[in-house]
């Protein structure tokens, strides 16, 4: 518990020390949000377009953070040696990895929170009607983005092609799944394709518990597709994640 | 003495490709051991299934009683490894570092008193990103000394330092032995395993083709060289028989009331013996 600690409070003083990390996964949804919340006006189904678009912009965050984030760090540190010399020492390599989960979690807390900050102060967004059950979405998305990018660090092989892949990844989800506005209008396939992502799922949730006030298992299909996806990204990183760079 | 570290005919293949086929050796508590070898010898895969990392294929390998292939956190408290290739985190301080993997062990050393003994006081609060090559090795080394470990693996410790680093390194290594400190070493450099190793080991296409005190291996070859300058032209002469040799050649000389310009008697080094043993291959860089 105190190694786990110690290690966690290295993780949080070397995420804030680097700023193209503390840019890019901390501040960067919170500037989407700054200008798409200028940008639209009025409702979206019914709903205030800064309270939609605050969620949509809260679940990219949680990809962005515990997907992107998560594999950035890990597969640099894979290839630079880093997790090769952390394995030569007593330190448990499960609770190196908590840390490491702990930390992002951390992140996409406070990240939550100063979304929700200037979501209130700028736009007079709404705050959750359900904050406890709100806390529980913080988690469960950092929980299913992070099983995700725990397995997308074990495929992803280039430490320079990293940002790249993920970035791939995280923002046409993030279109699709409607984090940036309404999806309706999209053309049927793309529709399609938003159907089946989890970020899709993780937003269903986050709409319910943040602007209905809804009890996190309210929707347990939702909610199923969520915790699949985690799992699935969960059993990847089971099978496949190496403490070891590539041979050079 | 008991053995910190006993291979057994230890084996391994990478797809196919015997990498070890068959290494045996053992090193004594206290012992500096070196293991020499060209590159793709086997070097690295040898260390690196003692520190834990690789399975082997076969054979037998014991490391401070250990089996290092379930590497126990046990054996974990009391080992530390200096890898080839291996960076901290740039963001970090070196005390931070330091107390970073202090903090992994159950009886660390005194952080400030390990940051000394490696000589980077004056870089103690110095980002990692700033400190130069030399400086990130001794890093290294301060970090593979902060668990107060019985055994130290060192490859290649001293690779892109320059003469007087890798001098300032050899004198740590030989105050960490005088402590105590088992230390097996992998190296490119003759003269190094020469300075630091009680006993080296040779490797080539993953065996071991000798292994003895430097000044064995040197013993083992029984040529000496002979060279002087007759009318101005170099001569070498190589003989198992150098009394006789040199009798005759200075006899002859004194006879003929002449000088032997430029004359040299020189044994072997451990970089002949060497190059003869590994086939005299240039290693590639």
């Amino acid at each position: 518990m105190t190694i786990l600690l110690h290690q966690l409070r290295f993780e949080q003083r070397t995420f804030w020390r680097s700023r193209e990390a503390a840019v890019f996964i901390f501040v960067f949804p919170l500037l989407l949000y700054a200008l798409l919340g200028s940008v639209y006006g009025g409702e979206i189904g019914g709903e205030p377009a800064v309270d939609v678009l605050l969620a949509g912009l809260f679940g990219y965050g949680a990809a962005n953070t515990a997907l992107a984030g998560l594999a950035i760090i890990l597969v640099g540190r894979r290839e630079s040696g880093v997790l090769k010399r952390v394995r030569a020492t007593p330190l448990p390599p499960a609770t190196y990895l908590t840390a490491v989960l702990l930390s992002t979690l951390v992140i996409f807390a406070l990240q939550s929170v100063a979304l929700l900050a200037l979501g209130g102060l700028a736009f007079d967004a709404s705050m959750p009607e359900n904050p406890v059950g709100f806390a529980g979405v913080v988690v469960l998305g950092a929980a299913c983005f992070a099983g995700l990018g725990l397995g997308a660090a074990s495929l992803i092989r280039s430490a320079e092609g990293v940002s790249a892949v993920v970035n791939v990844i995280v923002l046409p989800m993030a279109f699709l799944s409607g984090s940036f506005g309404p999806t309706g209008e999209y053309p049927a396939f793309l529709q399609a394709v938003g159907d089946v992502l989890p970020l899709t799922y993780f937003l269903d949730v986050t709409y319910g518990v943040y602007l209905d006030g809804d009890s996190l298992l309210a929707d347990p299909a939702a909610l199923a597709v969520v915790l699949a996806w985690g799992v699935a990204g969960l059993a990847v990183a089971l099978r496949r994640f190496s403490w070891m760079p590539r041979e050079r | 003495m008991a053995d910190a570290i006993l291979v057994r005919d230890l084996r391994k293949s990478y797809d196919g490709l015997e990498a070890l086929r068959g290494v045996s050796f053992e090193v004594a508590e206290g012992e500096v051991f070196g293991l020499l070898g060209p590159n793709g010898a086997g070097k690295t895969t040898t260390v690196e299934i003692l520190e834990g990392y690789r399975e082997r294929d076969g054979g037998d390998a014991s490391v401070l009683g250990h089996d290092p292939g379930s590497a126990p956190r046990e054996l974990r408290e009391r080992i530390g490894v200096v890898l080839q290739h291996s960076e901290l985190n740039p963001l970090l301080t070196v005390r931070e570092a330091h107390r970073l993997f202090a903090g992994y062990y159950a009886r660390p050393r005194d952080v400030d008193e390990v940051i000394a003994l490696v000589g980077l006081e004056e870089k103690r609060d110095a980002r990692i990103k700033t400190l130069s090559g030399g400086q990130k090795r001794r890093l290294d080394l301060g970090i593979a000394l902060v668990g107060d470990p019985d055994l130290l693996f060192l490859d290649e410790p001293t690779t892109g330092f320059d003469p007087s680093a890798r001098r300032s390194a050899w004198e740590l290594v030989r105050s960490l032995r005088s402590l105590g400190t088992t230390i097996l070493l992998t190296t490119h450099y003759l003269d190094e395993a020469h300075q630091l190793a009680d006993r080296v080991a040779v490797i080539a296409e993953g065996r071991i083709v000798a292994l003895g005190t430097p000044a064995e291996l040197i013993g083992e070859s029984t040529t000496t060289a002979i060279r002087y300058l007759r009318d101005g032209e170099p001569v070498l002469v190589e003989t198992s028989e150098p009394t006789s040799v040199l009798h005759e050649l200075t006899r002859d000389a004194l006879a003929a009331g002449e000088e032997l310009a430029g004359l040299e008697v020189r044994r072997p080094t451990l970089e002949d013996v060497y190059l003869e043993l590994v086939g005299g291959e240039e290693e590639q860089p």
